[in-house]
């Protein structure tokens, strides 16, 4: 397909600019202004439309096909939530308007937004209190490294060090390295858990905390994480939830119930707001009451008399880790989900993902080799038999012909600590109809890697390109056309 | 129950398939951390869920007339946009992980890198990150990295509130933010000349600065490189349109808040990090980077690529921990840049200055009201003073239907009687005019 700049014909139009209605046209010191114009495309509305519209049918989305990308959450996002989130009360709030004398006044629904959707993220994982700031997970847990090097710091501590799981997602050493800790990997046992020996031993004065997802990245629910909790806080460390997986126990467990310290939820996932293509997100940090104080700038209270004001005055805070409130209109459709849910059908989010996650590792145990014996939460982690192995056909190869069967392959590779992993999360929003199709797809995949393996490897025939070269787009860089 | 497909006949049925209950399914859970039934409301309809967000959404006041910038700006949004970003083919996918059916989000970011590398006359551009200011947080991790050095100049005149999200991230490490302070709007270079040594990783300036002056940094960018620093500029999309660009005065990384290409306001976000930079150091860059590339097959083909610098793959040791970008946002700016094209982006910049300019004289001609700073050029914002506590009188014009501008007082000390005063193409000569009247009125 050509790019939009191969479309381009001179002084094609596709908007007529408003004309001034201003008497004067300002000169500008020519030494301060572009020597030529932006080589923008020259298209008309039409040319546009068909460009984006021909782009978006290359694409799977949830709205498609199925997408079991494991860890990623990849549930039904409502419509309803876009469409309340484009009101005009929402959509068109300039965020400096609370900064104005008497300006907060103008913002109370935007501010009411935010205190309750606080309020029930608190309900849901037994926090404190919530930031709304962090704009992705990654970005949440950034901010809990940092609330936990402030808390560290008041206490006059000296940590050096944060642990994280082997299986941990790679954000986790990531976040807490840019905050300036050490990280230290605390190995998988093998039924799939961390290993609360390995993390004893690892245990010392100088540990600032643990980074622990639960379930973990191999959909385990990790048994003692109690403990681990427990265990981290005898060395005066504290413990971050990463909340990537809490679709799978919402309504049933809460972090703040098993000891965490700072948690973050990622809106995207378990709230169901669309996933954008890779973004925006949001990801909302929770906090125990006595870290509460070193929360970002600013909070959202509410005054005696009802009202919603913003507090800045926060002399502990970590400070400004995003412009101003956090991802307003992704947070919108979070509260909305919320409400349109309600107790009872959050509770039937965990089961049902729950539910559907155990229907395909049942159906596929036969077929490919668990990552495990044992129930599982939200997601199944698979790999291909040894037979498969063998026959030359990877997980990269039965991902392709997973395309050719109208599904989003499942994430592939990851966790690292499984050889060839397959992780599949279908989320409670598919129905039995689509997890059967799915199934089927897999086994039919199984047996030809056993008959046919040559099939699987010219896979996927459907999609307009097939196995890009990786290798030559790094050593041959083209990242921009640039005229 | 809404947005659950199976039926309750269906769930038996699939765990009798299992031989399992609801509660084996759970029972990995210790009964010492289950919850009790959360304290949450019942659930809403679609149509009650509606009438609660539209009765919140009418407490907000967005009818006022917007004269507001401080580097988020109301500017026009054409239908098509929305049109493009409604595709649910985009919204409902996720990082293009896998090429094959992910060719829609990966051409669209490889094209969107290549808008920004027009934009700003750079060579390299990556596939955004999530604002403005954590752009230029990461611009400034990686100027750290490429230089081995840990001292930054940051001018004054860059976005306060950028400049205290640098701080507030950079508290736990072993930098040395130094602030320089510009004289009479513009950066200056006797300050940058003496400041600028060899532990001098990078220089942040912005174009146009917070009081909306524009400038040249072209003196700059030398300075620095001599001392083997680089230059960061944090620039605004639309002043690009007619404004000399990052890569035209020598810039080694330009970053921005892209909110003002075809995002609305949204009380805040989601907005869009751009940021670009010279090709060498592409390998140092942080985020999603999208290349081009050939299938199996011979056609062209575009994939995530350079990702050994990236979190899943390297760790602790990455460039950042960034994960997504915030690819819907990239696509909405790439939607905006090509649909006012070329001639488009050029007219709405000039617009901007031209009505900017109108509203400056037509202000400055009210009693007592002055400019702020003696001479210089400015894009679509600019300073004045009033003659008495512009906080006080910003009140009182909200009381008369505007948002007349920012109070420069709340970020910088003894400019109580200063105001900033944004004027984008969407206001007119009627809405300046009724301005210029109702301050008149209260002063």
């Amino acid at each position: 397909m050509k790019l939009v700049f191969e479309k381009s014909q001179p002084d094609r139009r596709a908007l007529r600019i408003a004309p001034s209605d201003v008497p004067t046209s300002v000169n500008i010191h020519k030494r301060l202004l572009r020597d030529r114009p932006a080589e923008l495309a020259e298209l008309s509305e039409l040319d546009v439309i068909r460009h984006f519209t021909e782009l978006s049918r290359r694409n799977f989305g949830v709205d498609t096909n199925f997408y079991p990308l494991g860890s990623c959450t990849m549930k039904y996002s409502p419509k309803v939530a876009e469409r309340i989130a484009g009101y005009p009360g929402f959509a068109h709030l300039h965020p400096l308007l609370p900064q104005l004398r008497m300006g907060g006044m103008l913002t109370q629904g935007a501010l009411q937004i935010l205190y309750e959707t606080d309020l029930l993220l608190r309900e849901i994982t037994g926090m404190g209190g919530f930031t709304m700031q962090p704009m992705a997970g990654a970005h949440g847990e950034l901010t809990g490294m940092m609330i936990m090097a402030a808390y560290h710091r008041d206490k006059g501590q000296k940590k050096t060090i944060v642990l994280a799981p082997d299986s941990a997602h790679g954000t986790n050493p990531a976040s807490a390295a840019i905050v300036g800790y050490k990280v230290v990997s605390v190995p998988t046992n093998a039924k799939g858990s961390i290993d609360v020996d390995a993390l004893k031993a690892l245990l010392s004065p100088e540990v600032a905390g643990v980074m622990m997802t639960c379930p973990n990245t191999l959909g385990r629910f990790e048994p003692q994480i109690r403990q681990v909790c427990d265990l981290v806080h005898r060395v005066d460390g504290l413990a971050y939830y990463d909340g990537a997986n809490l679709n799978a126990i919402v309504g049933k467990a809460r972090p703040g119930d098993f000891g965490f310290d700072i948690v973050h939820v990622n809106l995207h996932k378990t709230f169901a707001t669309p996933h954008g293509g890779g973004g925006p997100g949001a990801g909302p940090v929770g906090v125990r009451e006595n870290l509460m104080e070193y929360l970002p700038i600013s909070i959202v209270v509410k005054r005696d008399d009802g009202t919603y004001a913003l507090e800045y005055n926060r002399p502990k805070s970590i400070g400004y880790i995003a412009p101003f409130y956090g991802n307003f209109a992704v947070i919108i459709r979070a509260y909305v989900y919320i409400l349109m849910l309600g107790h009872e059908g959050l509770t039937r989010v965990a089961e049902n993902a729950v539910l559907n996650a155990n229907y395909i590792r049942v159906k596929l145990k036969k077929y490919y080799e668990p990552a495990f014996a044992g129930i599982c939460k939200h997601e199944c982690v698979f790999s291909p038999t040894k037979e498969m192995l063998d026959n030359g056909v990877h997980a990269i190869d039965i991902a392709k012909a997973l395309i050719d069967r109208g599904f989003h392959p499942p994430t592939v590779y990851f966790p690292t600590i499984v050889k060839e992993a397959m992780m599949i999360e279908p989320t409670e929003t598919e129905s039995k109809e689509t997890l059967d199709a799915f199934i089927e797809a897999m086994i039919e995949i199984a047996e030809l890697a056993k008959t046919n393996p040559a099939a699987i490897k010219d896979t996927p025939m459907t999609t307009p390109v097939s196995r890009p070269d990786e290798t030559a787009a790094a050593r041959n860089l083209d990242i921009a056309c640039i005229p | 129950m809404p947005f659950i497909s199976n039926t309750a006949g269906q769930q038996q049925q699939m765990l009798k398939a299992m031989d399992l209950s609801m509660e084996d399914l759970f029972s990995d859970i210790p009964q010492d951390v289950r919850c009790p039934a959360l304290d949450l409301p019942e659930g809403l309809s679609e149509q009650q869920v509606r009438a609660k967000l539209a009765a919140i959404a009418e407490k907000d006041s967005v009818d006022l007339t917007c004269f507001l910038g401080g580097g988020f700006y109301d500017h026009f949004i054409p239908a098509a946009v929305y049109a493009i970003l409604s595709r649910s083919e985009f919204y409902t996918a996720y990082t293009p992980y896998q090429p094959e059916v992910s060719q829609g989000t990966l051409q669209a970011i490889y094209e969107y890198q290549s808008q920004i590398c027009r934009l700003t006359e750079m060579e390299v551009s990556n596939a955004s990150l999530y604002d403005g200011g954590t752009a230029l947080y990461e611009a400034m991790m990686m100027a750290l990295r490429i230089t081995g050095r840990n001292t930054i100049l940051i001018d004054d005149s860059v976005n306060p509130i950028y400049r205290v999200m640098l701080h507030s991230y950079t508290r736990n490490l072993h930098i040395d933010l130094e602030q320089t302070r510009c004289t009479d709007g513009l950066v200056d270079l006797g300050q940058i000349r003496k400041r600028l040594n060899d532990r001098t990783a990078a220089v942040i300036v912005q174009n146009p600065n917070f009081f909306g002056c524009i400038d040249d940094f072209s003196d700059i960018a030398e300075m620095a490189h001599a001392k083997g620093a680089l230059l960061i500029v944090s620039c605004y999309p639309i002043s690009l349109g007619i404004v000399k660009t990052p890569g035209a005065m020598g810039a080694d990384i330009a970053t921005g808040e892209g909110q003002s290409m075809g995002l609305p306001m949204s009380f805040g976000g989601p907005y869009l990090g751009f940021m670009a930079s010279r090709k060498e150091y592409v390998r140092k860059m942080p985020g999603r980077i999208v290349g081009q590339t050939t299938d199996r097959l011979g056609r062209r083909a575009f994939v995530l690529t350079l990702q050994a610098r990236e979190q899943h793959i390297r760790r602790d040791k990455a460039t950042s921990n960034i994960c997504s970008n915030e690819a819907l946002c990239a696509l909405a700016a790439h939607a905006y840049l090509t649909l006012l094209g070329k001639k488009g982006l050029q007219e709405t910049a000039q617009l901007c200055a031209d009505k900017a300019s109108y509203a400056y004289k037509r202000l400055c001609a009210i009693p007592g009201v002055k400019p702020h700073f003696k001479a210089m050029w400015f894009f679509n914002e600019f300073v004045m003073d009033l003659p008495r506590d512009s906080a006080d009188v910003i009140a009182q014009l909200i009381e008369k239907g505007f948002a007349a501008g920012f109070p420069l007082s709340r970020y910088y000390q003894g400019m109580d009687r200063s105001i900033l005063i944004c004027v984008t193409e969407k206001r007119t000569k009627h809405e300046i005019g009724m301005l210029a009247e109702a301050l008149e009125s209260v002063l």
